[in-house]
């Protein structure tokens, strides 16, 4: 077994900054990556990019390729294409990569696995042609792909920024249909003057939009009861608009209701989390250097609540220092308060946004008949009756009614699940907790765990 | 039907169900199918019904394809390359379960 003394899990915006302000305080640093090639999400293949993409794409991801390259040039060593499977209490890191699985023995984990997009389960949204908003950008990202035929529903900045990328891809999105409830914009309002301390972030945003309408794209606004309709495929998107019961004929449709800190390793290893009521999400709870409540566990970027990416450069650099002071390397305060203090700055839009892009309830209770665990295919109304019935809590619901226990493991539907539970039982998602995550992560063949052997490290040049 | 705003990557082609499916350097073959305008990728384990790729980034597991014969890959973490045969998955293909039932998909 290779021993390290920082282990990242996830080469994003915040993997890739831990790394690098690791490897500078001296530490031995490796970085698994689920993908081929680091950025995460929201600088997926910016290595690849030509400069046309990154033109469609625009500043803030081209900035991902600076950040790379200090990563690549930092002496971490970087293992893309690798799960990670299990880690155990004593932080031992089981990963699978290249065909076999390896271990890895870490004196701190800063675990750097992001967000994923909150589900939005609606009648359709099983259907082939429905996928996330994030899924539209990925594909532009990765493979320069658009489908002129997307609508989007749902809320959120990265709708309007994967519209707005279409838009400058000369291939605009068929429709923009958009939930969120009418007053929100005043209620939002309030935070405006705290909001404008990020006044680049608000002038981005609201340049997306009008690229967007500019663009001749119809904005449905306001819009409630929003289904999918189709039998094999999606066929059209239905809604009550301004001008009643509308009906758009499309064949892809991409959802999007904002993005919530990825659960599974903080869980895995029971970090203590709490429900957020402005994010309207569980966040593990972290200390000032962005420590759980495991000594030598710690999470840069969004998986400790939802900042952006910008901020995960800035939180990947504290949960770094953190732990290298922990090792006993000395740690320059003036760095980590400049440090502490762009982050402060850049939050200072979340408010605003947090308010204004909370989740449209129908989305937290969707009706009784909507599949809410895709994989188990088990419905809104079952959920509610299992917890009428005395299941308080998702594990429960799970042993009941086998949601959560497909392939995703409830990482699609956990959140609504618990949300669903909670109003049934008139308390609220913190009360009723979370699924217990177990490993494995991910599948793996039988035949990588029979021969768990020693890594063999592969530097980042 | 999607289409693509350059011309990176060099043209590679594998097979979807025994059709030939054409592909870029770099695509995952999730991002080569839905491209090559195929959004179906398997049957759900529970009803039967039609299902593809929806997160795109590994969260979901609805993009699960047999890959040279071995199940319960997702499409969209699986990089495209010359050559692969690849099926679409249908029902679970489950090689061991957890002590409480649960369907962990060790293939
Ligand atoms: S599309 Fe969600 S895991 Fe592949």
């Amino acid at each position: 077994m290779s021993a390290y003394d920082v282990v990242v899990i996830g080469a994003g915006p915040a993997g890739m900054a831990a790394a690098v302000e690791a490897r500078g305080a001296g530490l031995s640093v490796l970085v698994l990556d689920e993908a081929g090639a680091p950025g995460g999400q929201i600088w997926r293949g910016v290595e690849a990019a030509g400069p046309s993409r990154r033109g469609v794409l625009g500043g803030d991801f081209a900035k991902g390729a600076d950040l790379a390259a200090a990563f690549r040039a930092s002496g971490a060593d970087y293992r893309p294409r690798a799960t990670v499977w299990n880690i155990s209490p004593e932080k031992v890191v089981d990963y699978s990569a290249g065909g076999g699985s390896r271990q890895a023995a870490a004196g701190a984990v800063i675990v750097a696995t992001g967000a994923v997009e909150r589900p939005v389960p609606m009648a359709g949204w099983l259907l082939p042609g429905v996928t996330t908003a994030g899924a539209s950008q990925i594909l532009l990202k990765t493979s320069g792909i658009v489908e002129p035929d997307t609508v989007f529903v749902g809320s959120g900045p990265l709708l309007w920024l994967v519209a707005s990328q279409m838009v400058a891809a000369g291939v605009p999105p068929k429709a923009i249909v958009e939930t969120v409830p009418h007053g929100r914009l005043m209620a939002a309002a309030k935070h405006l003057p705290g909001a404008l301390k990020n006044a680049a972030a608000l002038a981005k945003g609201v340049r997306m939009m009008w690229a967007v309408k500019a663009a001749g794209v119809p904005v449905h606004t306001g819009v409630t009861d929003v289904a999918i309709a189709g039998a094999t495929h999606a066929e059209a998107v239905t809604f009550k608009g301004a001008d009643g019961a509308m009906r758009i004929e499309t064949r892809h449709v991409a959802l999007h209701m904002g993005v919530v800190p990825n659960p599974q390793i903080t869980r895995l290893l029971v970090c203590d989390h709490v429900f957020d009521t402005a994010q309207r999400a569980f966040v593990p709870v972290l200390d000032a250097d962005r420590m759980t409540s495991r000594a030598g566990v710690y999470v840069a970027g969004d998986g400790g609540g939802i900042l952006g990416a910008a901020a995960a450069v800035l939180t990947g650099r504290l949960a770094a220092m953190g732990a290298a002071e922990a090792a006993g390397r000395p740690v320059d305060e003036g760095a980590r308060g400049a440090v502490r203090a762009a982050l402060a700055k850049d939050a200072a839009v979340r408010p605003l946004l947090e308010t204004l892009y909370a989740p449209a309830e129908a989305a937290l209770a969707p009706a009784d008949d909507v599949v809410v665990c895709r994989c188990e295919e088990v419905t809104a109304g079952a959920i509610r009756h299992a917890a009428r019935l005395g299941a308080a809590g998702p594990n429960q619901v799970k042993s009941y009614l086998r949601a959560g226990m497909g392939p995703c493991q409830g990482r699609v539907c956990g959140m609504v699940v618990a949300e669903l539970i909670a109003a049934a039982r008139g308390v609220t998602p913190g009360d009723v907790g979370y699924y217990r995550i177990r490993p494995p992560l991910k599948p793996l063949p039988l035949s990588e765990l029979a021969e768990l052997g020693e890594a063999e490290p592969v530097a980042a040049q | 039907m999607p289409t693509r705003i350059d011309a990176a990557g060099e043209p590679i082609a594998f097979t979807f169900d025994g059709v030939r499916v054409e592909a870029r350097a770099g695509d995952s073959l999730a991002a080569a199918l839905l491209a090559a305008g195929i959004d179906t990728t398997r049957r759900s384990a529970v009803s039967g019904m039609a299902r593809g790729p929806y997160c795109m980034m590994g969260t979901c597991f609805e993009c699960l394809v047999v890959v040279d014969g071995v199940p319960n890959r997702q499409a969209c973490m699986v990089e495209a390359a010359d050559g692969l045969v690849v099926t679409t998955q249908d029902g679970a293909v489950d090689a061991f379960a957890h002590e409480d039932g649960g369907r962990e998909m060790l293939a």
